[in-house]
C-alpha cells in the first residue's frame, strides 16, 4: 500500500532545502528573473546541487548519487514550488538524469557522475509541453561524420546547460544523444517567457558533434524521463498551492476592512476553506503519484496522470485566489503572487495539460471516448 | 515498518486467525462470531483491552478488517449498525467510565443493540448547541423531555446516543449534557419522516417523561458539547470515509460500469467532464486514505470535515452526471413507496434515488455551510462568525 505521508528523512530533507531557499533566494530575489537582463541564480543552484546533494538523489549510488527515490525528489520539487525557485531541478536532475539513467549506455556514466555531484547541469532537448506519451520528433543525424541538425523549441533549462540531452531520429529509431552545450554547431536563444522563473530556449543544431548513450531504441528511456517529470511536477504544483494558501490565509488574518478582519467573513473564509480541501486533496495525488514512481508500482502511470490532472488546476486556483483576495496588492508587480501565478499557469502546460492527461488516462482505465 | 511494528502485525494476524479457526465464520451465527471477535480484542485494537481492544495503534485496524473480510466474516455491528459503530463506539470509547465501556460496547459490537442518534430538533439543526429537549435531575435519574427529528434508523434502534438540556440559565454550550439512552422504555415516541426519495430513513423521536438513569450519562454533567463534538468529528470521517477504499467504489463505478458496457451512451462531449469526475473521485479516495494513515492514534479532529464535503459535492456531481447520462432510462424511478429501509443502499437502486438521495449528503451531518465554518475556524485559524448568543444564558436567546 502506498505510504502517502513524509518519513522522518524526508522532512529533515525538506528543512534544508527550505532554509536555503529562504535565506538564498528569498522572493525579492526571485523577482529579478523578470529584469532586462536576467539575474545569475547559479549560485543557488551551485548549493542546492553541490552543497546539499540534491541532484544524485535518483542517481545510484555506484555511480555517485544519493540512490534515493522519486519521493524525496518530490519533496524538494514541493519547496522548489514553495519558493518558485528559479532552479534546473526539473530539468536536470529529473528528465535529463532519469533519460541518461534509462538509456543505460555506459558512454554516459561520467556525465552522470557529474550531474550527481553537481558539478554538470544538463537538459533534455524536447519541448517542455511535451506529454509522456507523445511521439518526439527527434533532431536528424546527418549521416556519421556531420553531426546533429534541425531545431527544438522551448526546452526547460537549456541557457543553464553544460550537456544537451538530444533525442536524435536514427535509422533504427529514436535514439539518445549527448552534446557539449558548447559545441560547434549548437545555439541557444533564450524566449521571453509567461514564467521567467523556469527559463526556455530553443535549441539549434547545425552539424553540431554528438556521442550516443546506449545502442537501444531510446523511446522508453525519455518515456520514462517524461513520466517520472510529470509525477514530480505534481509536488511542485502542490508547493505552489501551499504557499497560496499559507500566505493569503496570513493575509486575509491581518487585513482589516469594516472594522474587521476581512478572514471573518464568509465570503472569504468559505473560499480558504474550499482552497484548503483542494490543497489537501492535491497533497494526495502528489504523494501518490511520488510513492507510486519510486516504487516502479503497476499503477505509477495512473497515479501521474491523476495527479497532473488534478494538481495543475489546484496550482492555478490557489495562485489566482491569492491575486484576487489580496485585492489591489495581489496585481502589484512587487508582491510576490504573481511568480506564483505564472509558474502555475506555465506548470499547468508543462508534460501536457489537464485536458490531455485525462484523455490519456481515459485509455489506461478502459474509458474510451467512443 | 519497524520491527516492533511488524511483531505487532504478526502477532494481530496470528490472533486473527485463531478466532477463524476458532469460529468458522460460514457456520457461525454472526452475532457469536462478533462476541467472539469481540472478546478476542479484534474489535477496535485501539480500545482498551477488555473493550474489544488491545491497546494498539488505530492504524493496525484495517489489518484485521481486510483479513476478516477476506474469510466471509460478518462487518462489525452486523452491518445494519452505522451510528453505532462510527458515532457511539468512539465516543463511548473516549468519554465512558470503564464500567460504561463494559456495558455498551459489547453488545453495540454483536449487533444486540442497534444506536441512533438523538440530536437534531427542530429549532436546532445547524445551531446544535441550541437544542431545547430538557434533561431534569430525579434522584439517581433524569427525566427527559423533547423532541428530536433526522432520527436515521430510530425505528430498529435499542440504544440512542442524546444531547439534552440540563441547565438552561448558563451559556447555551455550557448548559449541555450527553446520555446514553435505552430506546425501549417508556416515553418514547418514533414516527417515521417521509424524505424526497419516497422512503423514510429518518423519524421524528418524541420524548415524554423518558427516565435514563445517571449511570448512562457520559462526560460530566454540562459538559455535553465536547462529547458530542467527538462523536460529529467520527460522524464526518464516517461519511467522508464513503468516498471508498478501492478505486471506482459507489457512484463513480456505476457510472464508469454504464460507460464501458453500453456504447450508445458515450458521446464526446461528455467525455471529458466524466474524466473530471473520475479524477476527482480517485482524487478523493487518495486523500481519505491519506486521512486514515494520519489518524494512527486518538481521536480525529476537525479534518473529517473536509472529506465530508468532498464526498457531497462528489455524489451530487455524478449522480447528477449519471442522470444525464441515461437519457431515457433517467426520466424513469424505480419505486416511490413508503419504506423505512435499514441502511442507505446507494448503489443497489437505480439513477433516480441515487440523484435525489444524494441532496442530503451536503445537509446531514453538518451542512457544507457550517462545516466551511469549521475549517476555516477550527483549521485555519481565522476569526469566528459574530454570534450573539455565546455569553446569554440559553433561557434568554431569542428562539
Amino acid at each position: 500500500m502506498s505510504d502517502l505521508l513524509y518519513s522522518d528523512t524526508e522532512e529533515a530533507l525538506r528543512d534544508s532545502v527550505r532554509r536555503l531557499f529562504a535565506d538564498r533566494c528569498p522572493p525579492e530575489s526571485v523577482m529579478r528573473a523578470y529584469d532586462p537582463a536576467p539575474h545569475d541564480f547559479s549560485d543557488v543552484w551551485h548549493a542546492l546541487a553541490a552543497d546539499l546533494g540534491m541532484t544524485g538523489l535518483l542517481v545510484p549510488e555506484d555511480l555517485g548519487g544519493a540512490g534515493a527515490s522519486a519521493r524525496e525528489a518530490a519533496v524538494v520539487m514541493e519547496e522548489i514550488g514553495r519558493a518558485v525557485a528559479p532552479v534546473p531541478f526539473l530539468s536536470s536532475a529529473v528528465l535529463a538524469t532519469v533519460a541518461l539513467l534509462q538509456a543505460a549506455g555506459t558512454e554516459a556514466a561520467e556525465t552522470v557522475k557529474g550531474l550527481a555531484a553537481g558539478s554538470l547541469t544538463a537538459a533534455l532537448a524536447v519541448p517542455l509541453s511535451t506529454a509522456p506519451d507523445d511521439a518526439v520528433a527527434g533532431v536528424a543525424v546527418s549521416g556519421s561524420a556531420s553531426g546533429l541538425t534541425g531545431r527544438v523549441t522551448s526546452v526547460a533549462g537549456a541557457s543553464d546547460a553544460d550537456v544537451l540531452v538530444v533525442p536524435v531520429t536514427g535509422p533504427d529509431g529514436l535514439e539518445l544523444h549527448t552534446v557539449s552545450r558548447d559545441a560547434a554547431g549548437v545555439d541557444v536563444s533564450p524566449v521571453l517567457t509567461l514564467d521567467m522563473t523556469r527559463p526556455l530556449a530553443n535549441v539549434e543544431f547545425s552539424s553540431a558533434a554528438s556521442s550516443r548513450v546506449g545502442d537501444a531504441r531510446a523511446e522508453d528511456a525519455l518515456r520514462a524521463a517524461l513520466e517520472t517529470g510529470a509525477a514530480l511536477l505534481a509536488s511542485e504544483q502542490l508547493g505552489i498551492a501551499q504557499w497560496c494558501l499559507d500566505t493569503t490565509l496570513a493575509y486575509a488574518k491581518q487585513r482589516k476592512q469594516f472594522g474587521r478582519a476581512i478572514g471573518s467573513y464568509q465570503a472569504i473564509k468559505h473560499r480558504l476553506a474550499d482552497l484548503w480541501i483542494e490543497v489537501n486533496s492535491a497533497a494526495a495525488a502528489a504523494r501518490y503519484a511520488a510513492d507510486t514512481c519510486a516504487r516502479r508500482d503497476d499503477d505509477a502511470r495512473i497515479g501521474a496522470a491523476v495527479a497532473q490532472a488534478y494538481c495543475s488546476g489546484a496550482a492555478v486556483h490557489a495562485a489566482e485566489e491569492c491575486v484576487q483576495l489580496h485585492g489591489g496588492i495581489g496585481m502589484t508587480w512587487e508582491y510576490p503572487a504573481h511568480l506564483y501565478l505564472k509558474r502555475a499557469k506555465s506548470d499547468q502546460l508543462a508534460f501536457g495539460t489537464p485536458y490531455r492527461h485525462r484523455a490519456r488516462l481515459a485509455d489506461l482505465v478502459d474509458l474510451p471516448v467512443s | 515498518m519497524g520491527t516492533d511494528e511488524q511483531d505487532i502485525a504478526r502477532d494481530l494476524r496470528a490472533r486473527t486467525q485463531t478466532l477463524l479457526d476458532e469460529h468458522d465464520p460460514a457456520s457461525s451465527d454472526p452475532p457469536q462470531f462478533l462476541a467472539a471477535r469481540f472478546d478476542a480484542g479484534l474489535a477496535w485494537v485501539h480500545f482498551p483491552r477488555g473493550c474489544g481492544g488491545l491497546d494498539l495503534p488505530r492504524s493496525f485496524q484495517s489489518q484485521v478488517e481486510s483479513d476478516l473480510a477476506a474469510a466471509g466474516a460478518p462487518p462489525g455491528g452486523g452491518g445494519r449498525n452505522g451510528i453505532g459503530m462510527g458515532m457511539a463506539a468512539p465516543t463511548i470509547a473516549a468519554f465512558g467510565t470503564a464500567e460504561q465501556q463494559r456495558k455498551f460496547l459489547r453488545p453495540l459490537f454483536t449487533g444486540e443493540h442497534i444506536y441512533c442518534q438523538l440530536f437534531s430538533e427542530p429549532g436546532a439543526g445547524s445551531d446544535l448547541a441550541g437544542v431545547a429537549t430538557r434533561a431534569v435531575r430525579d434522584g439517581d435519574d433524569w427525566i427527559v423531555n423533547g423532541q428530536k427529528v433526522w432520527t436515521s434508523g430510530a425505528q430498529n434502534a435499542q440504544m440512542a446516543i442524546l444531547v439534552a438540556r440540563t441547565d438552561p440559565t448558563v451559556p447555551k454550550h455550557q448548559g449541555l449534557t450527553y446520555f446514553v439512552c435505552d430506546m425501549t422504555v417508556g416515553g418514547v415516541d418514533v414516527r417515521p419522516l417521509r424524505q424526497i426519495t419516497g422512503e423514510a430513513e429518518f423519524n421524528e423521536v418524541f420524548l415524554t417523561d423518558v427516565r435514563v438513569p445517571d449511570a448512562n450519562r457520559l462526560g460530566p454533567e454540562g459538559g455535553g458539547w465536547k462529547v458530542a463534538t467527538t462523536t460529529l468529528n467520527n460522524e464526518r470521517v464516517a461519511i467522508g470515509s464513503m468516498a471508498g477504499i478501492t478505486r471506482e467504489t459507489g457512484m463513480i463505478g456505476k457510472v464508469a460500469q454504464a460507460w464501458r458496457a453500453e456504447p450508445q451512451l458515450r458521446n464526446p462531449a461528455m467525455h471529458d467532464e466524466l474524466m473530471q469526475l473520475w479524477v476527482e473521485a480517485e482524487v478523493a479516495r487518495l486523500t481519505g486514505l491519506r486521512l486514515r494513515q494520519r489518524l494512527t492514534a486518538g481521536q480525529p479532529g476537525p479534518e473529517g470535515a473536509g472529506m465530508k464535503v468532498t464526498f457531497a459535492r462528489l455524489a451530487q456531481a455524478i449522480s447528477g452526471f449519471e442522470i444525464e447520462l441515461h437519457p431515457e432510462s433517467g426520466l424513469r424511478y424505480d419505486d416511490w413507496t413508503m419504506r423505512q429501509p435499514d441502511v442507505v443502499d446507494f448503489t443497489g437502486r437505480e439513477p433516480g434515488y441515487r440523484y435525489l438521495r444524494a441532496r442530503g449528503n451536503s445537509i446531514e451531518g453538518g451542512t457544507s455551510e457550517i462545516l466551511h465554518n469549521t475549517i476555516a475556524e477550527r483549521i485555519l485559524g481565522l476569526p469566528p462568525e459574530h454570534r450573539v448568543d455565546k455569553e446569554l444564558a440559553w433561557k434568554d436567546l431569542d428562539r
